[in-house]
């Protein structure tokens, strides 16, 4: 081990933050970039399903709120792209990746958002998973991301809760409207499951990232934190959660829970999720229409400057 | 190289301060990409102050920040680990002196 090695060893070990004009080995430099930018990727990507029901909200109440959420989500996804680029990749590059499918968003938002209830169902139950994950990474070892996560964290617990209420609003209504929210948990459920990842034994890259601290939990500790959670919270809903084998148990002092359908998951990570290729379509459309805007810009700072040199 | 005329392409970055309230400093809060420095404070109000985090925003392209080096913060630093007549606590006086 070199000394620059047993320097950033130590300072792992010490729980101090590595910083990005730091000595860091290779694979944490590309660990810490795929991740980042995937998570960035997926706040980005992650405003589409969403934004899908902003122009037809039940109330103007309703229809602030989504805006701002999915504002929120926009904002998320620059704090993490702006925290990649300090480890040297530009954010064309990421960019690039993403349309190019290289780099890999979080595959929940391959699903289509069919009703109203779907707005509360991806509150309670995505931006729930999702921060399950993110408060643990509060902690993480890279100073960057883990500032980014403190934003982020702040910010996501109204997520949740406008989800919750939604959800609410659907089960204290008619019939109709408390079957759609029962119908929007059916089909969200395991999908958002799936968010944390395969399982502890099938994850190739966890170790590594636990010991460099990139990852804080494995995969099954914050699903298990998620489904306890979760399933505690469908009872004030009055909802059935779609698992047969859902089952406290009290000697493990957790929920038991259901296998879930890994097949459909690999499938939709590799492309064949019902929305992937809409998804890509939509952000790759964005980008292009929005060329000439950002040539646009520099082309008039550019004029700008040259007309204040030559006035000088 | 595409690569290189690609980052070129891109929008400038800025790093981003911002002082939470009047009577404490900016602090830095993240970074972003603009054309000019009006936009930058426009996009840092955006992304930076959706919640009252802000009542001044400084903005400034990242290029011109001059940082120390890490491998040299022992030489920079270490010098001041063994002054420690620098700080009160150091003094040790009787019990009766007060306001002191
Ligand atoms: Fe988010
Ligand atoms: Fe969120």
């Amino acid at each position: 081990m070199t000394s620059f090695e047993q320097h950033f060893e130590d300072k792992i070990n010490n729980e101090v933050n590595i910083e990005p004009r730091d000595w860091m080995p290779d694979d944490y430099r590309k660990t810490n970039i795929r991740q980042i930018s995937q998570h960035a990727h997926s706040e980005i990507v992650g405003m589409l399903p969403e934004g899908n029901w902003i122009t037809r909200a039940p109330s103007l109440r309703r229809k602030a709120i989504l805006l701002a959420k999915v504002q929120d989500e926009a904002g998320h996804g620059l704090y993490l792209y702006s925290a990649a680029e300090t480890l040297g990749i530009t954010r064309d590059e990421m960019i690039e990746q993403l349309h190019t499918g290289k780099a890999k968003y979080s595959s929940i938002f391959n699903y289509p958002t069919t009703s109203w209830a779907d707005m509360g169902a991806i509150g309670w139950l995505v931006d729930g998973a999702a921060i399950m994950n993110q408060v643990a990474l509060c902690r993480t070892s890279y100073g960057p991301y883990a500032r980014a996560m403190v934003r982020i964290c702040k910010e996501e617990s109204f997520h949740q809760r406008q989800g919750f209420e939604i959800l609410l609003s659907l089960v204290r209504g008619n019939a109709t409207q408390k079957k759609m929210a029962q119908d929007a948990l059916n089909r969200w459920w395991w999908p958002s499951l799936m968010m944390f990842g395969p399982n502890d034994d099938n994850s190739p890259h966890s170790a590594q990232s636990l010991h460099w601290r990139i990852k804080r939990f494995s995969n099954d500790e914050l699903r298990q934190k998620f489904v306890d959670a979760a399933t505690e919270q469908a009872k004030v809903l009055g909802l059935a959660i779609p698992d047969p084998a859902l089952k406290w148990n009290e000697e493990r002092g957790h929920y038991d829970f259901g296998e879930i359908d890994w097949e459909e998951f690999w499938n939709v990570v590799k492309g064949n999720g019902p929305c992937n290729k809409e998804r890509l379509d939509t952000r790759r459309k964005a980008w292009e229409d929005g060329e000439w805007v950002r040539e646009a810009a520099m082309a008039y700072v550019e004029k700008r400057k040259n007309r204040s040199q030559k006035a000088a | 190289m595409t690569d290189e005329k690609k980052s070129t392409s891109e929008w400038p970055l800025w790093e981003v301060f911002i002082r939470s309230k009047a009577g404490l400093d900016h602090k830095h809060a993240g970074s972003l990409h603009a054309a000019d420095a009006a936009m930058a404070i426009e996009n840092a109000r955006d992304t930076y102050t959706r919640r009252m985090e802000g009542v001044s925003i400084w903005v400034v392209e990242s290029k011109y920040i001059h940082a120390s080096n890490p491998d040299e913060s022992g030489a920079l630093f270490e010098p001041a680990n063994d002054k420690i007549y620098r700080h009160p606590t150091f003094y040790d006086l009787p019990d009766e002196v007060k306001h002191m």
